[in-house]
This record gives structure tokens, sequence and C-alpha cells, in this order.
């Protein structure tokens, strides 16, 4: 069932939200063991809150359109007294004191958290492979990955153990992962949603959003986590669209769209560019314009984001120091740098050391005009490219990723290629616009899931819902149901 | 590009306050050898007119009324510390003995 249909049938008194809890807790239960998607499962707390929403319904109080409905939190959220990791060993067992905003807006909007899923070491990765807690698998094939670093949210969705997800994205950390499971995932504008509660990557590209198996049930949820908070000083204080309002509309015709030349060619799957062309084709018979464009920057995108990115890593991750809060390696004989260097080699795994490495090369005097300073420019470049690009159309459109989901362990030891899984998602982050991936089908070679992403300009995210709802229509319609409905039993 | 020494990447660790194994050393000086050289790509198209862009946002120094709020009870902030004493953090030395 869908996040609309579960809160319609609480609110009808069909079942109870204790109901919808406890038949989620039986899947988790059931399947997890597979998937490894939940670090942690908050049961107890869960089935509290699923219980005072039922009181307050049958009190007859007015509730929002979620209240009840379950939803998966990325272990990267903090959330008051459950353990908050973030994938590593250096925040074993660290319970957070306070919420974060995405996390109290969830609880203000009565939605009940089932715990906390798996990621990427500090979310970086495109696999849930550099997990201190393990791999969590693809529901389609758990042989296979199920994308990162939101990998526990993307199959906590596609596996049924949850409606709906949270999840961040800093290179394509949500859409990723949606595009790899046949689900629905949103990285809305930069400072569309609260970063305060979110354990920093890199500040100026991380951004959170919903996962979900519809377009509908994505807005609904990106509707209840979004707006200005004071609390981080980076989110934008405007009115935010309607975003559950365009995922309903369904009329594209006349919308002008662009295909970026550059998301194509060599390293891209036959079977994913077959999927794409052949959404294309939908939406062009659904009365939307397609031109083709070029953003010649995009070329650049993954070299600037792989200094941005850890430049910003390096310089966070110091907080990481094992002085107030998570592991502390001492021999007691030591001094603070020594012990600083013992417990961040203990803590960290490779990835984590590889990123923070190479940040820190390239802010290092004698090499910040060539590494960083040079991105930082590039940066500019790709801003500009969509600023370009959006003055001709309302949105563009790609593959979310160019391959279907590969198999754990086939990259992990060869960074470059994991990177490049990134090549379509990166541009987006850097120049702060916003994007999302959609189901369009089963690639030919492998019969594993395909996204096209959507990318729609600063504060327009509602854009991308009105492109996805039409498409997701035109092509759930072809299929007779949601595309997830053809994955296998787990 | 000049490629990563063994020595350069022992001493930004340093900097880093990463120790590094001899193991680590091996895998992470050639690996960083092909994503230095990947990502020096970002040279080929900038030039001196372009302005460097730090954030997606433009803007700057957002300011808010200086007013005293909820904060976390000495015993909350010091929940998780690996160590405490007299409601403080309690660190290694940080001045090496005399």
């Amino acid at each position: 069932m869908t996040a609309v249909d579960l809160a319609a049938g609480i609110k009808k008194k069909e079942f109870s939200a204790v109901d919808v809890a406890k038949a989620h807790f039986d899947q988790i239960a059931a399947v997890d063991k597979k998937l490894n998607a939940f670090l942690f499962i908050d049961e107890d707390g869960a089935m509290a809150q699923a219980a005072n929403v039922d009181k307050k319904l049958a009190s007859g109080e007015f509730l929002g359109p979620l209240a009840g409905v379950p939803v998966a939190v990325k272990d990267i959220f903090t959330q008051k007294d459950i353990p908050t990791t973030c994938g590593s060993r250096i925040l074993e067992n660290w319970r957070p004191p306070y919420d974060s905003t995405v996390v109290s807006r969830m609880k203000n909007a009565d939605m009940v958290l089932l715990g906390k899923v798996n990621m990427d070491e500090f979310a970086m990765g495109s696999s849930t492979e550099t997990s201190a807690y393990g791999p969590t698998t693809n529901p389609w094939d758990t042989s296979r990955i199920p994308g990162g670093s939101s990998g526990g949210s993307s199959a906590a969705v596609a596996g049924f153990l949850a409606p709906l997800a949270v999840g961040t994205d800093t290179g394509g950390s949500i859409r990723q992962p949606a595009a790899v499971t046949g689900t629905v995932g949103v990285k809305p504008t930069y400072g569309g949603i609260s970063r305060y509660g979110i354990v920093a990557l890199a500040s100026s590209l991380d951004q959170a959003g919903p996962f979900a198996r519809t377009v509908l049930d994505a807005a609904l949820l990106h509707q209840a986590i979004a707006g200005y908070d004071p609390l981080d000083s980076t989110s934008i204080n405007q009115p935010i669209p309607d975003f559950v309002a365009a995922a309903k509309h369904k009329d594209i015709a006349g919308m002008k769209l662009g295909i970026v030349k550059e998301f194509a060619g060599e390293g891209y799957q036959a079977g994913v560019l077959n999927r794409f062309n052949e959404a294309v084709a939908i939406l062009r018979n659904l009365g939307a314009e397609i031109v083709e464009l070029s953003c010649p920057s995009f070329t650049y995108a993954l070299a600037a984001y792989y200094l941005i990115q850890p430049s910003e890593c390096s310089s966070n991750l110091a907080r990481f120091d094992g002085m107030r809060y998570g592991l502390r390696v001492d021999d007691g004989d030591s001094s603070v740098e020594q012990v600083m260097a013992a417990t961040r080699a203990a803590g960290f795994g490779p990835e984590v050391k590889r990123r923070i490495i190479i940040g820190t090369y390239a802010l290092s005097s004698g090499y910040y005009d060539a590494y960083y300073g040079s991105a930082q420019k590039v940066r500019r470049l790709i801003a500009d490219d969509f600023n370009a690009a959006f003055s001709q159309v309302d949105a563009l459109i790609s593959p979310t990723s160019p391959i279907t989901a590969f198999k754990i362990g086939e990259k992990l030891n060869d960074p470059m290629a994991m990177y490049l899984n990134d090549i379509c998602t990166i541009p987006v982050n850097l120049a702060g616009v916003g994007g999302m991936s959609v189901p369009i089908g089963l690639a030919d070679e492998d019969n594993l899931p395909a996204g096209m992403q959507i990318m729609a300009p600063v504060m327009c995210d509602d854009r991308m819902y009105r492109v996805a709802g039409a498409l997701e229509s035109a092509l759930v319609s072809s299929w007779g149901g949601l595309l997830l409905d053809k994955a296998p039993r787990l | 590009m000049s490629k990563l020494s063994r020595d350069e990447l022992r001493s930004i660790a340093d900097l880093a306050r990463i120790a590094l194994t001899e193991a680590e050393l091996d895998q992470f000086s050639s690996q960083l050898d092909v994503i230095l050289d990947s990502v020096a790509k970002v040279q080929e198209i900038v030039n001196d007119e372009i302005k460097p862009m730090s954030h997606a946002l433009d803007i700057n120094n957002v300011f808010r009324a200086d007013v005293v709020g909820n904060s976390l009870s000495a015993t909350d902030a010091l929940a998780a510390a690996p160590a405490s004493e007299d409601d403080r953090f309690r660190v290694p030395r940080i001045l090496e003995e005399e």
C-alpha cells in the first residue's frame, strides 16, 4: 500500500496506526536479515507513536495527511536518545541529545518513526558497502547494491519495510539509490529542507529529501519536512511551492524539457538508455516539447565534485576528535594529538580516510589554487550552464544513474569506478538546483530498475513533481501497476 | 601532475590526524594518484576571469536576534563524553611535560 492509502485507511479506521506499524515490524523481522537495511529498530518508540495517533483519532482530533504513516530514517539524522552512527564505528553507540529538524517535523506530522537505516560511512559512497555495519542489499537481487549512500532508505522502501524514508543527497545519494531500486527519490533545492541535526558531509552540497514508492507519496513527505528553519542559516526563507498539487496535476502539455547532450555516450548501459528514450517519447506524447541542449562544463563536474566534497568533508569531519562524544582510543599515556590520530585511525573506514586525505591535500597551501580554487571556478561554470539551460526550458531530464545496480564488491576497491555512478547527479548538487529520480522500467540486459532524473531551477521543485507525476501515471498504466510490483518476493 | 610521494602522504595524514598503517600507505598512495590525476582535469577549463563559487546560495552573514534560548544541561552535554570530571570534558594532556 502507498502512504496515501495507509493514511486514508487509518483515518477511516479501516485499520489502526498500531496495526500498520505492527505489519511493518513483521515485514522487517521476516526479510531484513536478507537486506540489512535497519541499523536500529525502535519498536517501543514507534508503537507508542502509533498508539498516540489512534488515541488522537478516537478523540476526534484533526490530523495531518501522513498521520500514522511509518517512515525509515537514514542514520545521519539525529533523533533524541536513538543511536545515530552515520554508518561509522566512530559514532557507535552515540545517542544524540536532540532531534534534527527533519525528525522533529516528521514527529509533529504524527508520522511513526520505525528506526534508523544503513548508509555508506558518513555518506561517502554509492553502494552502502562502506558502512561499518555491513552492506545493505538490493531487494531486486540481494547479491547487488541498493545504491548509496542512502541505500538503507532505498532498500527499506523497495523491500516494503517502510512506505517512506528520508535520506540525504550530496552528489546523488538519494537519486541513485532510488534509480537502482525502482523507487522515487528527491533531492530538493539546496536550502529547501533544514540541515539542522544532519551530520555534515559537505555543507555546501548536502540536502535531505524523501524516498517513496510513488511520486505523490514523495510529495507529501517533502511537503511535511520542507521550509524555512532559523536553526539552519542556509535554509531559504521563502514560501515553499505546493509539491502535492504539482504531483496530482498530471498535465505537462506545453512544458519545455531539455535533454543534456553531455549525459550520454561511453559508460551508459544500453538498457538504461533504451528505457530513458522510451520515457522521453512518452513525455513528448503527453504534450511536452523536448529540446536537446548542451552544458559543456558538466564534463568537468565529477572532477570538481571530488575536490570540493573531500575538501569540505576533511574540514567537517575534524570534529570527530574523540574528545566530547564518540569513540576515544587512549592508552592513558599519549598526547591529545596522538589520541586523536589513533581514534580516527580506528574509527574511520578506508573511504573516509581517503577523502579526508584528498581534501586535506587539496586545501593545503601550494595546492589550493590548482585544486580547490579551480574546482570552485568549475562550479561557477556549471551553475552558469544550468542558468542558461533553464532560460530555454522549464526542466532538464537525463538518466539518473548510467548503469543499473552492480554486484556487491564489484567496485569497492576501485574508487574512480565507484565515483562514476554519480556522473549525472553531481552537477545538480554543485549548482544547488533540484533533482529527482523516477522509475522508468527495467533494463533489457539484467531486468533491473532504471531511473529518469528530472532537474528544475532553485525553488521550482514543484516542476519536477509535475513532470514525474505525469510520467509515472502513463508508465503505471502501461505496466498495469507500479514497477515495484514486478520485484521478486523476498 | 606530480605524484603523491609516500612521505608526502604521511605528512598529510598527520595534518589530518589520522594514523595510517604501512599497508594503508601503500594502498592509498596508488589510489590517490589515480584520483588526483583524474580531478586535476578541473584545471583544463578555468581561467582568471571566472569568479570562484563556494556556495549554491548567494547569502552572507545571516544574523538573528541575540536571545537566550534553551540549551543542554551539563549532564546532557556530557552524557556521551568518553571521559568527564567535575561537569567538564576530561581530555588527554595537551602540553608536553617539562
